[in-house]
């Protein structure tokens, strides 16, 4: 039976089941719906007569679904960026046609771009503004009124007292929409463009960039440096000026219809004064432009333009917004992609791959999931399989070679991706290429890199595939055998203490013993840390926690699923054994030395003890940071396992906030509800009150609950940071004294694990700043430790 | 200000299949709500020799898994061929049939699709061999589903 669960065609509006014979209301504006969103994808006809013939469609639909196309025209300059042109042409037609209707839609979009400010979507209200420059192109808007907006949005680089990112953003979209509207700007008005562009570049030269280290994928400046966004922006609009704004890559449908556009009445925009700054406000992050090809890279065929030509802007632009547009269907997003408008003159899978990797390197996170990434470049792969599989191959290659300056959190994500991309082609890789890892100290990043990417490749398949799949020269960075280690075996020591009670619980164990029995069983574990008071041997003992742990491990050992039954059946017994902060602490290093060859199925236990309580999340933090864990210190699976279990605190938090909200949200309904009735009859009263009361005991139950986890929350990344620091400044006083440098693999390490803390949680941390200013970042604290922080801050100034 | 366009709003990859269990205990409308609220997937095409923990790994990239079943063959109650994933969350579970479905596993593509929710018996295949009914009649010869299918071995 087939099972299409998606059209292949190329008309992203098809709707199947819907039939559009009848002409009622409901179905004409589906209709005007589909029509409008599909205008300018493939067809048999040009561009040009799709919007002419759909242009008349609407004006003669105006007289009575005039609103219905003002939404719809307003939505898609909104959501559908990358076919900007081809909207505002069409609306450039409108207007030609009806002046009170280019009227109405230019106020249309005023009031939708204040709105989008409001709402703090930012990315949504840069593309509004293009769009409304590029009616200036359209003879729909006068230039004048244009500039003017431009420059109410440069004037915010006076405001006082604001956050940067407030400032950057109104310059942003200013310069953003240059590359479409500046030639007729500057055409009309360019005394008042050139003060404007001075105004910018004023601004640019004082505004801090203390966030742009911690942004940055790699650290090294070669070959292609890491700009921030806004100065590559910059360089990239100065060109186009030097080039008297000659700009040739955007398609523009408007010039074909010129002679009918400039008979078009314009309107001029009413005066917009940006929304003053709230606490409310969310401004977006500053970012990094991200490159790692330039025209050295593709062998043949067009040129890649350069890095601050403005064509690279506008194809990085559209790109992304397809990608924006498309990402939950990967088969409609590689096609977009792979249809770009104008491809033929760009080594566009060059583009592609550098746009994809661009976002799934993006600091703090990328704009999607991870896994979405990998899916999108094998559908690629899939539709180009005689080129895009080679550029690929040649971005990891060029990647691999880089790896001693990228960032670690970027090179986590390299590793996810590769190994998951080489599962679904049989894990075919010339691995030879990368002998010259062999030669190098194995935590140097490319040996390492190429450790990791194993792991996660067994993790994925099994262990003798690795070997089969690797030269027998790199088995030294083959993941070994998940196999565990039972101390307390048949071969093992009979004298070993704990020897017997491992026996005898391991039998109870296989003979279906309770809880109760086990505990029983388990006071014969010999405890010489045991308190005189405690007779009945209740406290830690770690000697117990090894004997049951190890023992009821290994006869689970068989999969996960045997393993949480396991844990499962004996919780009471594991609960009792890890009463203390101590007894939780050792549980998590009896774990990790039973399976210390299995890193998978640490995490996964990890995981179940926190969500079944048998550990909190800071026995995690503090095992992590332990001693005994130095050895693995630097390994992926062990910051895996933290950010999981800080994510798991998060989310619970996040979980009881919403219980206590919609408590009160009932509380409050039952009490409007009160009000309304009152005057009822006795008892629905009483009902009612006994009601409110028991809500009100509800709420005062849950609020304690939020606080007593958001009290463990920010004690959880107390402890973190506070293990962090003592261990970098540890390692710097140390280098200190003897003499060494710093940069060692495993300072970059350590201090890039800092970073990706901040970095991952910045919402929450965003809370504590105060305290961690206070009590942890301090003036006192090495500049090198101080830094990381500091260029926290800077994210959000 | 914010009219969702149906045109653009495609989520095709998270729609419901065609398929409805028919040991399901309910009507169609029950089963479809289920379907549409479910966390859980069937997994479909794997290997005989996949394990929990490959399942496991695959499925947790797009968000942490709750609980996986291997499916088991009914009479010799080994491992035939699917599984059942059941995510904490929704969003997670769409996640996966975005971007997991149709991708590889142990070098098979495999298929997944929502599941009203697992109940204590659907871990068995329900050909009359033990196995999946689709091994019961397949003719090609796979050797990570046991070779032929159970019709063609038995002439």
């Amino acid at each position: 039976m087939s099972r299409r669960r998606h059209s292949d065609e190329s008309d992203a509006g098809s709707q199947p089941h819907k039939r559009r014979r009848t002409s009622e209301p409901i179905e004409i504006e589906d209709r005007l719906e589909s029509l409008i969103c599909r205008v300018g994808e493939k067809s048999t006809s040009s561009l040009e007569s799709n919007l002419e013939g759909l242009a008349g469609v609407l004006e003669a639909d105006l007289p009575n679904y005039k609103n219905k196309i003002l939404r719809i025209l307003c939505a898609v300059a909104r959501l559908l960026p990358e076919k900007l042109t081809v909207y505002t042409t069409l609306v450039g037609l409108l207007n030609a046609r009806n002046y009170n209707f280019g009227g109405e839609f230019v106020e249309a979009m005023i009031r939708q771009l204040k709105e989008t400010l409001k709402s703090n979507l930012y990315s949504e209200a840069v593309y509004l503004v293009r769009f409304l420059s590029d009616l200036v192109n359209c003879h729909v808007i006068a230039a004048p009124s244009m500039v003017a907006m431009f420059e109410n949005f440069i004037s915010v680089t006076q405001e006082e007292d604001i956050p940067q990112v407030r400032s950057d953003w109104y310059v942003y979209a200013v310069l953003s929409s240059l590359p479409w509207v500046g030639k007729e700007l500057y055409e009309k008005k360019d005394v008042e463009m050139d003060r404007l562009l001075n105004q910018i570049e004023g601004y640019l030269k004082r505004r801090q960039k203390t966030h742009v280290p911690m942004l940055q994928v790699w650290t090294a400046e070669k070959p292609h440096p890491q700009e921030e966004y806004l100065d590559c922006l910059w360089a990239q609009v100065q060109k186009l000026k030097k080039d008297r704004w000659q700009e040739r890559h955007i398609l523009r449908p408007y010039i074909a219809f010129d002679s009918v556009l400039c008979e078009a009445l314009q309107h001029n925009l009413p005066p917009f004064t940006p929304p003053a700054h709230s606490d409310d406000a969310v401004y977006p992050m500053p970012h990094v432009v991200f490159r790692m090809f330039d025209y050295t890279d593709a062998p043949e065929g067009p040129v890649m333009p350069g890095s601050h030509s403005v064509e690279r802007f506008v194809i990085e632009e559209n790109l992304h917004c397809i990608i924006k547009s498309h990402w939950r269907e990967r088969k409609t997003c590689a096609a977009q992609l792979l249809s770009y408008p104008g491809k033929n003159k760009i080594p566009l899978n060059y583009h592609i791959v550098e746009v994809i990797f661009g976002e799934l390197f993006q600091l703090p996170s990328p704009p999607h999931i991870d896994v979405m990434y990998t899916a999108l470049l094998i559908e690629l792969c899939k539709l180009q399989p005689g080129s895009l599989p080679q550029v690929l191959a040649q971005a990891t290659e060029m990647m691999y070679m880089r790896l001693d300056t990228m960032n670690t959190t970027c090179i986590d994500r390299l590793i996810n991706w590769f190994s998951h991309h080489l599962s679904n082609f049989q894990f075919r890789w010339s691995w030879d290429d990368w002998a010259d890892c062999l030669t190098q100290d194995i935590e140097k990043p490319k040996p390492k890199f190429v450790k990791e990417v194993l792991e996660k490749c067994m993790r994925l398949s099994y262990h003798q595939r690795i070997v089969d799949i690797v030269p027998p020269s790199f088995s030294a960075l083959i993941p070994a055998n998940p196999v565990c280690t039972y101390k307390f075996g048949e071969e093992t020591d009979s004298s070993l203490p704990g020897f017997a009670v491992a026996t005898t619980v391991g039998n109870a164990i296989k003979n279906r013993a309770s809880n109760e029995e086990i505990l029983i069983a388990l006071k014969d574990v010999p405890n010489p840390n045991q308190d005189d008071d405690d007779d009945e041997g209740d406290g830690f003992s770690p000697l117990k926690i090894e004997v049951f742990l190890q023992t009821l491990l290994h006869l689970a050992a068989k999969s996960f699923s045997h393993s949480f039954s396991a844990l499962a059946k004996f919780h009471e017994v594991l609960k009792n054994l890890t009463d203390s902060d101590e007894g939780k602490l050792h549980i998590l290093r009896v774990l990790y030395e039973f399976w210390r060859n299995h890193p998978q199925m640490i995490s996964v236990l990890v995981d179940k003890f926190i969500r079944t309580q048998i550990v909190d999340c800071a026995a995690v933090a503090n095992w992590v940071f332990s001693p005994e864990m130095a050895h693995d210190f630097t390994r992926f699976y062990v910051w895996e396992i933290l950010h999981s279990t800080i994510r798991k605190m998060n989310k619970h938090v996040q979980k009881i906030q919403k219980e206590l909200d919609e408590a009160k949200e009932k509380l409050e309904k039952q009490q409007n509800k009160k009000q309304r009735d009152s005057g009822d009859e006795e008892d629905m009263e009483k009902n009612s009150e006994d009601e409110e009361g028991q809500l009100e005991e509800q709420i005062e139950r849950l609020q304690e609950k939020v606080e007593s986890a958001q009290s463990e929350q920010k004690n959880l990344f107390l402890v973190i940071f506070q293990r962090f620091i003592m261990l970098l400044t540890e390692h710097l006083v140390r280098c200190e004294t003897s003499g060494i440098d710093i940069n060692t693999t495993w300072y970059k390490n350590c201090i890039e694990r800092l970073q990706q803390i901040f970095l991952m949680h910045h919402v929450i941390i965003q809370q504590y700043m105060g305290t961690l200013e206070n009590l942890l970042f301090t003036a006192e604290l090495d500049h090198h430790i101080l830094a990381v922080y500091q260029q926290f801050c800077a994210l959000q100034l | 200000m914010s009219i969702k366009l149906n045109a653009l709003y495609s989520d095709s990859y998270v729609d419901i299949s065609q398929y409805r269990d028919q040991h399901f205990k309910g009507n169609r409308y029950e089963q479809e709500k289920l379907l549409k609220q479910s966390c859980t997937l069937y997994v479909g095409n794997l290997s005989f020799y996949t394990t929990e923990e490959q399942v496991h790994e695959l499925f947790s990239k797009s968000g942490d898994v709750k609980r996986i079943i291997i499916g088991l063959d009914k009479v010799k109650k080994t491992a035939c061929g699917f599984c059942f994933v059941e995510y904490y969350t929704r969003a997670d579970a769409e996640n996966a049939m975005r971007f997991i479905n149709g991708t590889r596993l142990d070098d098979r593509i495999i298929r997944t699709d929502w599941d009203a929710g697992f109940k204590e018996g659907r871990q068995y295949g329900r050909g009359k061999s033990g196995g999946q009914v689709r091994d019961e009649y397949r003719q090609d010869y796979d050797p990570a589903r046991g070779g032929y299918g159970k019709l063609v071995q038995k002439s």
